[in-house]
């Protein structure tokens, strides 16, 4: 692992993949492979309101109290967010540990970590991994390793913002699956 | 001994507060657990019946890790990060 930039950072602000593997690749010549994953904030919560009944609500303007959000905009064209919590100082080492691992498992260069924290919108970026090998197999397994260990290990909580209320996110039982194809035993669920 | 205790997401929430300094005489994280489980109500959510997670040290642990003077615990649900 030659990159001397950070291997992981935690940060609000959002980050460019662009400019992430430019600086990840850094000019080593040796690098054959550059892979890397993103993941998004989506819209699950809420299924589509139908478009008849959408044009049969009171248009836009006709709130349901004074000063607040329309029938209208609640049901057909409800904004989500989502607040992500962290443990501060654990989750730093407990990736570095990972990315420890996956250079342990897999043939590569270098591997970068980015996740996000705080209040995001439905579209926004969320999390990426990217890493750098000789060959594209280990690129993969590397970036796909990080994530399922990740996604099960690392102390970060998502709560929702809905039209109902705020709800914190469950943990699924398929992410404890996915890391255990790697052969590691740790269960979140 | 002094244990540095920390609280995140729906159990933060549910205790009502991201942590405290607590004096106590459990070896285990186990103990610990139980521990407060027994001080009262607002402990409820570390009750058995709940998947409850728990790090020692900043490292993800299970409760038969011991607890060392001035350590630091925390307990939280199932991670969703990603």
């Amino acid at each position: 692992m030659l990159s001397s930039m950070p291997r992981v950072s935690i940060q609000a602000q959002d980050f460019n993949l662009a400019d992430e593997i430019a600086r990840l690749r850094s000019g080593d010549k040796r690098v054959g492979a550059v892979c890397s994953f993103i993941g998004t904030v989506r819209d699950r919560n809420i299924a589509p309101t139908p478009a008849t009944l959408c044009a049969a609500l009171p248009p836009e303007g006709a709130e349901l109290a004074k000063g607040g959000p329309s029938l209208r905009s609640l049901a057909c064209d409800a904004v989500l967010s989502m607040e992500l919590e962290h443990y501060p100082g654990m989750t730093e080492k407990a990736i570095e540990a990972m990315i420890d691992e996956a250079a342990a498992r897999f043939d590569i260069f270098a591997a970068r970590v980015v996740h996000r924290i705080g209040l995001l919108q439905p579209l926004d970026q969320v999390v990426m991994v990217a890493v750098t090998s000789a060959h594209r197999g280990e690129s993969f397994r590397a970036c796909e390793f990080l994530m399922d260990y990740l996604k099960t290990q690392a102390p970060f909580w998502k709560k929702e913002q809905t039209p109902e209320g705020a709800r914190w996110v469950d943990a699924r039982v398929a992410d404890d699956t996915a890391l255990a194809k790697w052969g590691i035993g740790a269960r979140n669920v | 001994m002094l244990v540095n205790i920390k609280y995140f997401a729906s159990v933060r929430e549910a205790i009502g507060m991201a942590g405290e300094a607590r004096q106590t005489s459990s070896a285990s994280l186990a103990a610990l657990r139980d521990e407060l489980i027994a001080a009262g109500p607002a402990y409820e959510c570390l009750d058995r019946s709940r998947i409850v997670r728990m790090a020692l040290n900043h490292v993800m642990s299970d409760e038969s890790s011991q607890l060392t003077p001035g350590c630091e615990v925390a307990f939280f649900p199932p991670v969703t990060g990603g």
